[in-house]
């Protein structure tokens, strides 16, 4: 088991590098999901087969399809690569790289201080999850709800029209002189 | 079932995380930052769903499902701006994007 | 019968509340109804009550109603409740009656204003809060009707507030009279702070037994209640607001600068006499204070060319008579010149009223003249009222009440020569001015025409008042006379009797002739010099001494410099107002401030989210160094 968490674990860190450093979008997509099966697996690993089946079904076959749509819908041929190349200087990455090393450091520094206490990686069953959600966290489902549907109505309203938007004055201007000259 | 190290699964969480983070603060490309955004939710799923294991809790992967809940309506409203950027300025790039500034 | 006294004060109000809400939609014949009838009902129960009262008298010959209680605040429980003695019957009584005449006056006289309703709103208003103010139980109640018939008397005088000069007249009667309001105020803060209650009866009552006499709270506080009455009397010092107040209309200044509301003060002091009894310094200032403005009064009033000016002035002097009286113990007597005052200074006003509306709106009474044909009954109203101001001997009530106030400054066991000598001396003035003002306007040759004579309801107020101010004076002889006196006995009921140092009443009689001969006296030299013999006059005018007391005695001129011109001074040194820099500095440095979180404002979100990552590691830092 800890060689197949060791095993995904680099499967992911690799895959995700490679999503960073990719210039043509699916190409990024399709090793996003390779990144999330890992993730996947490092979930079962942990002990919980209902999120490593969620991660599945819903992050990489619900959002990252959602996200080849729109990368399709928009259709960035090779001139968007091209852009991309300008656009991604490796001089860019300098600044970023430092700023999360110091961060990894800290992180692991931190880490360390809480090394030696064992446990027995148990797993916890989906039914054990459930009961939780809907008992103690009732309210939180709930309100995921409605932030789900205020997403749903967001994405609908934004998606729906490719009118210009337009200043409410200047959109009316044009109309009231015209019914001025008709009044004339 | 052999246990997976704590810490070692928490620190695989924060390198994902940080790795989201690079993507943030280097592509210029919304896609990809929004890309980036999602590798970070992920990895803070993950530091949970850790913290659920150790503690042999639900509550971890509780957190990870409304994490999942909030991504997915994060994707579809970004995704859907997104499309409406692409719309009105025919680009992606953040840097010429910046109408807002105060 | 006396449970309908509330009904005297809610009339004017009601009628008040009607007119400012409806009185815009109404004709002008429904406006006068309203205004005149709120009025008259008014003043019908109040003789009514009246002679309830005096036929029935109730225990201790007051009478009180509390309708509700206003607030309950610790204690303290002030009520909208009435309190009627004789004191406050009388002020009632005049005020009512004579309002509703003068509204009577007023429904013919303002007929051609656009602001017919208005100025019934006012008016109804002012009535209303002037009989609350004499009705109060209450010291806060009083104060409420003291406040209130001072807005009055500010709408009113500006009531024609396009003319510029108008409102200037009302913003300096309005803020003159605050000073002495603000000085009323503390001193009713005093009373609270001393007897937790502002209940009149209670605070005399406790003041005459818990006080000491003389001691300097209570010579404070009378002095700080006489500072209150005296913004409201235009008394000494504070009695340059009155002559300006004429801006107003001739009814107005009949009613609210005439007869009521600047008999505020001589109410007051009359309502606390007790207060008063224990500080005899602030009885003797209400006496100096009394003695002399009524002479500086008479001598500016000497002066003046505006008939409604010379009236004014007049007033300021005739309530200097009232002050002399209640500062010399002479309560009563102070009460009734009060009651004739109104009388015969109403109905000077309301014929001055109509003799400007008659001559196109002149004032200045040497452009009119010789209407005595012209305007018979406003001439001989006219004269019966100035017979009576100039105190004319025998048949005139003027005489009987200004004629004992002469001889009580002497006689009072607190008068003093010198103050019957100031009253004598103004007596004369008095008779001088009156007869000066009636000569110019009824006599000689007749220089501007009569465009509008008076109408009916106009002649009957001029004449019923005409009545009255030679009637008012039979219900008070004085001693030499057979000595009737039912008005001082009815008043006795409430307030002391004088004290005399000693029976004189040989001495009374040759008093009497003395002022009787002085009176006549004034009269003639009146004739001599603005009738007979004019260029004498005409030589005094360019005087500096004329012009000084045209002025009014340089009041309005010194007060320019002691308190105008240094407040413009400081005004205009601190016109950048220095403790302002400091604020402007705040405002300053919060704008830079935000100029600089302005340049973080990029608008790229890259930038930020590094920002937050910088965030981040050193809030990771701080937690893994220390």
């Amino acid at each position: 088991m800890l060689t197949i968490f060791y095993l995904s674990a680099v499967v992911a860190v690799v895959s995700t590098m490679m999503v960073i450093t990719r210039k043509e979008a699916v190409h990024a997509l399709l090793y996003l999901i390779v990144s999330l099966l890992a993730i996947s697996i490092i979930f079962f690993a942990l002990g919980a087969p209902f999120i490593a089946a969620l991660e599945v079904i819903i992050y990489a076959g619900a959002i990252m399809v959602l996200f080849i749509f729109v990368v399709m819908m928009l259709n960035l041929g090779r001139e968007s690569i091209q852009q991309e190349r300008q656009l991604l200087k490796p001089r860019m990455w300098f600044g970023p790289v430092i700023l999360t090393l110091i961060l990894i450091v800290e992180f692991i520094i931190l880490f360390s201080k809480i090394r030696g206490q064992n446990y027995h990686a148990l797993s916890i069953s989906p039914k054990v999850v459930g009961v939780s959600l809907f008992s103690t966290y009732l309210l939180g489902v709930e309100l995921s709800a409605m932030l789900l549907m205020a997403g749903i109505v967001g994405a609908y309203y934004l998606g729906k029209g490719k009118k210009r938007i337009m200043h409410r004055y200047l959109a009316n201007t044009g109309s009231d002189s015209k019914a001025k000259g008709e009044t004339k | 079932m052999t246990f997976v190290p704590f810490e070692s699964g928490l620190i695989l969480a924060a390198v994902l995380f940080l790795l989201g983070l690079i993507g943030v603060l280097v592509r210029r490309n919304i896609i990809f930052m929004l890309l980036s955004t999602e590798i970070m939710l992920n990895a803070s799923g993950l530091a949970f769903v850790t913290a659920s294991a150790r503690w042999m809790q639900p509550e971890g992967q509780v957190m990870f499902i409304f994490i999942l809940a909030m991504a997915a309506a994060e994707v579809s409203v970004g995704l859907a701006l997104i499309m409406q950027i692409y719309h009105q300025f025919k680009t992606l790039d953040t840097d010429t994007l910046n109408n807002m500034k105060g | 019968m006396l449970n309908l006294l509330w009904l005297i004060p809610a009339l004017p109000f009601l009628g008040f509340l009607l007119l400012a809400v409806f009185g815009g939609r109404m004709n002008k014949t429904g406006v006068a109804f309203l205004g005149v009838g709120s009025v008259g009902i008014s003043a019908l129960l109040t003789i009514l009550i009246g002679i309830d009262f005096i036929s029935s008298p109730p225990d201790g010959y007051s009478f009180n109603q509390t309708l509700w209680v206003w607030m309950n605040i610790a204690g303290f429980k002030p009520g909208i409740a009435f309190h009627l003695d004789s004191l406050s019957l009388i002020f009632t009584f005049a005020i009512s009656f004579v309002g509703f005449l003068i509204h009577i006056y007023s429904a013919e006289f303002m007929i051609d204003d656009e602001g017919y309703s208005r100025f019934f709103a006012y008016m109804n208003l002012f009535v209303a809060l002037m009989i609350t103010l004499v009705l109060a139980d209450n010291f806060l109640l009083l104060y409420l009707g003291w406040e209130g018939v001072g807005l009055c008397s500010y709408l009113l005088i500006g009531f024609w507030y396009k003319e510029p000069a108008n409102v200037y007249a009302a913003n300096k009667a309005f803020i003159v009279t605050r000073i002495g309001d603000t000085s009323m105020a503390i001193g009713l803060f005093l009373l609270v702070l001393h007897f937790n209650t502002l209940d009149i009866q209670n605070i005399l009552q406790s003041v005459s037994t818990q006080w000491v006499r003389g001691s300097s709270l209570a010579v404070l506080t009378a002095f700080l209640l006489l500072g209150g009455a005296l913004g409201k009397s235009a008394q000494l010092p504070l009695q340059t607001w009155l002559p300006d107040a004429m801006a107003g209309p001739s009814p107005v200044s009949a009613l609210i600068h005439a007869a009521t509301m600047v008999t505020a003060g001589v109410y007051l002091i009359a309502r606390t006499h007790t207060l008063f009894d224990f500080a005899p310094i602030a009885q003797n200032a209400v006496a100096t204070i009394g003695a002399l403005t009524l002479l500086i009064a008479g001598f500016s009033a000497l002066t003046q060319t505006d008939i409604k000016k010379v009236l004014a002035y007049s007033t300021i002097s005739q309530i200097g008579y009232m002050f002399l009286a209640l500062g010399v113990g002479a309560w009563a007597l102070g009460i009734f010149h009060f009651m004739i005052h109104a009388f015969f200074k109403a109905l000077l006003f309301l014929a001055a009223g109509a003799v400007i509306n008659a001559l196109h709106h002149e004032h200045n009474m040497f452009k009119m003249g010789g209407l005595r044909k012209e305007l018979p009954v406003v001439y001989w109203t006219f004269l019966i009222a100035s017979a009576s101001l100039a105190a004319f001997p025998l048949i005139t009530a003027g005489f009987y009440s200004k004629d004992e106030i002469i001889w009580y400054s002497w006689a009072s066991n607190i008068g003093s020569p010198w103050l019957w000598l100031i009253s004598l001396i103004g007596a004369f003035i008095t008779s001088v001015y009156t007869f000066r003002m009636v000569f110019a306007i009824f006599f000689g040759e007749q220089k501007t025409p009569v465009s509008q004579k008076p109408g009916k309801r106009i002649k009957i107020t001029l004449i019923v008042l005409a009545a009255l101010s030679v009637l008012g004076g039979f219900v008070e002889l004085p001693e030499t006379m057979g000595g009737f006196a039912p008005f001082t006995h009815f008043l006795h009921h409430t307030l002391p009797a004088v004290a005399l140092r000693s029976e004189e009443s040989g001495i009374e009689l040759l008093f009497q002739i003395i002022t009787a001969v002085l009176t006549l006296a004034g009269i003639y030299l009146a004739y001599q010099f603005y009738f007979k013999n004019v260029k004498f006059t005409e030589r005094f005018k360019q005087t500096g001494l004329s012009k000084f007391l045209f002025s009014g005695c340089g009041f309005d001129w010194l007060y320019d410099r002691a308190f105008m011109y240094p407040a413009i001074f400081f005004a205009r040194i601190n016109r950048n107002d220095f403790i302002d820099n400091i604020y402007t500095f705040i405002t300053w440095l919060s704008t830079a401030l935000n100029g600089m979180l302005i340049k973080t404002q990029t608008g790229r979100i890259r930038w930020y989210a590094t920002v937050i990552t910088m965030g981040a590691v050193i809030t990771l830092t701080i937690v893994l160094v220390s």
